[in-house]
């Protein structure tokens, strides 16, 4: 059965016109992709539940925790620390862990092995992944900021640029790594856990319930490298604009090298099956 | 241009223990292919059998295109199935061995949503319709029974209207009916000109649909050919129990008898005549053979008995598995019946392997 013909070299004229049909990331398969995915999330409802109630409730607390802070001499009010946190809060909880959950979970029902058998690209299938969840987030820190603003009587934000920068680099930062972090996460109950590591630190080092500016400098400076102090920085000055220009340029390099360095992960450590 | 050609293909996997680590250029892993080679006709249905373990679904894993090969080349309608995917892929219909549906979108939803992943899809309804899941369309993935995900899988599989149709274990799960369904929808398939790869455990199934075929043992293709041929290469099996009073040393055959207490079993290559020797003496002698059972082989016995030359202890993986021809020849001798006179004595097979091995 040595049936061995001579490979005809790949440039070959193409027989099937198919073939030469695929061209790039295609919008129908992310859409395809995104909406079954929305559909999966809407029926999760313990998922849905964490997506939508959890960062209001927090940004609640954060309230309580900004009315008996000294905020004296950082140039923030209760509001200018609220609402930016209560975004914070979104990335994390909307976002991040959610999404950890999602890409876990579908490596481990092999959806994401069967995905790669079918046309659809491994950024496709990654970012259509994370759309509904990252949709869901903007809408969200849209309406908090807008709410919390009418409540806490914050003004229009003077740099609304630095607002959205932060939003959008968060949303993507975050996805970016969730999907790194689903690589070391090898059950879907750890899922639950694995998120803990980076949230703690946004917690504690990226000015989320205590503004960095309150810390000793040398722990200040540690912290403004870690993953999401940037991007609590950008959301800050969209009202205070303590940044001034080079710092908002270290401020956006930092969460671009956070989001390369996430994806590079993805590159080499994204598992698309389950360990047997 | 043969649809699939794997050429010397290895398929190593990291060490499971250290599956997290890195691993020294020495490490360990464990080889599931071992240089396989085979190819695979336009238009043809083609089967790869083998015990869990042999090394199937990672064969043809490589040719779905999911892994990389540690060694050797493979094509798929001439591109490599890993590296020039988008060529590939609108070209391909898989069927993976099990799974990779959400379990809680319905079966409508799941092929609405490969639908859309797919150019010149099929409407989902009709693909669903194919497989005879139309009336499950409203039934969420994780309320279907086993044999009916197994359709979803295909109707999935054949939304693109595939050249080449990658079947991994289809009908594992199906009931009977399931199974001839897809049978027929296999063979009418090629009828269209689809090329086909499958894996099956039923053995039937191969013989019945295959056009060429090849049994993989630990991780390398010990058999191959159309199934008429691969059986073509085992001896047939005349098998009886004998009167209490009759020691088998009576028996007329000059071929290899194994004997269990009462019952024997002769394989020969050459039926009719060892069966007529047989016949002829037990009416002589009045003897009533019990049980008596004359098979011609089989694939499932051909496959039986590499499976079992496998898992002999004994049996390094560099051997593979018992010789096919007949063997040397070390027959009890002389025909001792009465009558039969001078015929030629084929001797057969099992009597050549005691000797390889002793």
């Amino acid at each position: 059965m040595s049936g061995t013909t001579t490979t005809a070299p790949a440039g070959k004229p193409v027989r099937n016109t198919r073939a030469a049909a695929w061209r790039g990331l295609s919008a129908r398969r992310v859409r395809a992709l995104a909406r079954a995915e929305l559909t999966l999330l809407v029926r999760n409802r313990s998922a849905l539940f964490i997506a939508l109630l959890l960062p209001t409730v927090m940004a609640f607390s954060l309230k309580s925790t900004a009315d008996q802070a000294d905020l004296s001499g950082t140039g923030l009010s209760v509001g200018t620390t609220v609402l930016p946190g209560a975004v914070g809060m979104v990335l994390l909880f909307a976002v991040y862990s959610n999404l950890v959950g999602v890409y876990v979970g579908r490596r481990e029902e092999l959806v994401l092995k069967r995905l790669r058998t079918g046309e659809a690209d491994d950024l496709e299938i990654l970012g259509a992944a994370a759309l509904p969840s990252v949709t869901i987030g903007i809408v969200q820190s849209v309406l908090l900021l807008t709410g919390g603003a009418v409540l806490l009587d914050v003004g229009a934000p003077p740099r609304p640029d630095l607002l959205a920068a932060g939003l959008l680099l968060g949303m993507l930062l975050m996805a970016t790594l969730a999907a790194a972090s689903s690589a070391f996460t090898r059950t879907t109950e750890l899922a639950q856990l694995t998120p803990m590591p980076l949230m703690l630190a946004t917690f504690a080092g990226s000015g989320l319930f205590i503004p960095l500016e309150i810390y000793p400098d040398r722990l200040a400076e540690f912290c403004r490298w870690l993953p999401m102090t940037p991007v609590m920085d950008l959301l800050r000055s969209g009202w205070t604009e303590q940044l001034s220009g080079p710092e908002t340029l270290r401020a956006l390099a930092v969460a671009v090298a956070w989001t390369a360095l996430g994806g590079y992960a993805v590159r080499k450590r994204f598992r698309w099956e389950p360990r047997r | 241009m043969d649809a699939i050609e794997v050429e010397g293909l290895k398929r190593r996997y990291a060490g499971r223990a250290t599956a997290g680590r890195r691993t020294g250029a020495t490490g360990q892993g464990f080889e599931a292919v071992r240089d396989v080679s085979f190819s695979v006709r336009e238009g043809e249905i083609f089967a790869l059998l083998g015990t869990n373990g042999a090394g199937k679904t990672s064969t043809v894993e490589v040719l779905e295109g999911l892994a990389r090969p540690s060694a050797g080349t493979v094509r798929v309608l001439g591109f490599d199935p890993y590296g020039e995917r988008g060529f590939v892929r609108p070209r391909t219909g898989v069927m993976l061995q099990e799974g990779g549906f959400p379990s809680e979108l319905t079966v409508a939803e799941t092929a609405t949503m490969w639908a859309g992943v797919t150019s010149e899809a099929r409407p989902p309804q009709e693909a669903l319709e194919i497989v005879g899941l139309g009336g499950r369309a409203g039934v969420r993935v994780k309320q279907l029974s086993g044999g009916e995900r197994r359709r979803l899988d295909l109707a999935l599989a054949l939304t693109g209207r595939p050249e080449v149709l990658f079947l991994d274990e289809p009908t594992t799960g199906m009931d009977p009916e399931g199974r001839r369904d897809t049978a027929e929808l296999v063979r009418n398939l090629r009828a269209e000109g689809t090329t086909v790869l499958l894996t099956t455990h039923y053995l039937e199934e191969a013989e019945q649909l295959a056009d060429r075929l090849a049994i993989m043992q630990a991780g390398r293709i010990v058999a191959s050919g159309t199934p008429e041929q691969v059986v073509a290469e085992r001896p047939s099996r005349i098998t009886f129990r004998l009167p209490r009073d009759v020691l088998p040393e009576r028996l007329p055959l000059n071929v290899p008898a194994a004997v269990d207490g009462r019952t024997v079993a002769v394989r020969t290559h050459e039926l009719q005549w060892a069966l007529t020797e047989l016949l002829v003496w037990a009416r002589e002698s009045g003897i009533v053979l019990e049980g008596l059972q004359a098979r011609s082989a089989s694939l499932e016995e051909a496959f039986l008995e590499i499976a079992e030359a496998g898992n002999r202890p004994e049996s390094g993986p560099d051997r593979p598995g018992p010789g096919t021809g007949p063997g040397t020849g070390t027959g009890t001798g002389a025909g001792v019946g009465k009558g039969t006179g001078t015929t030629t004595g084929a001797g057969t097979g099992a009597g050549a392997r005691t000797g390889v091995r002793a």
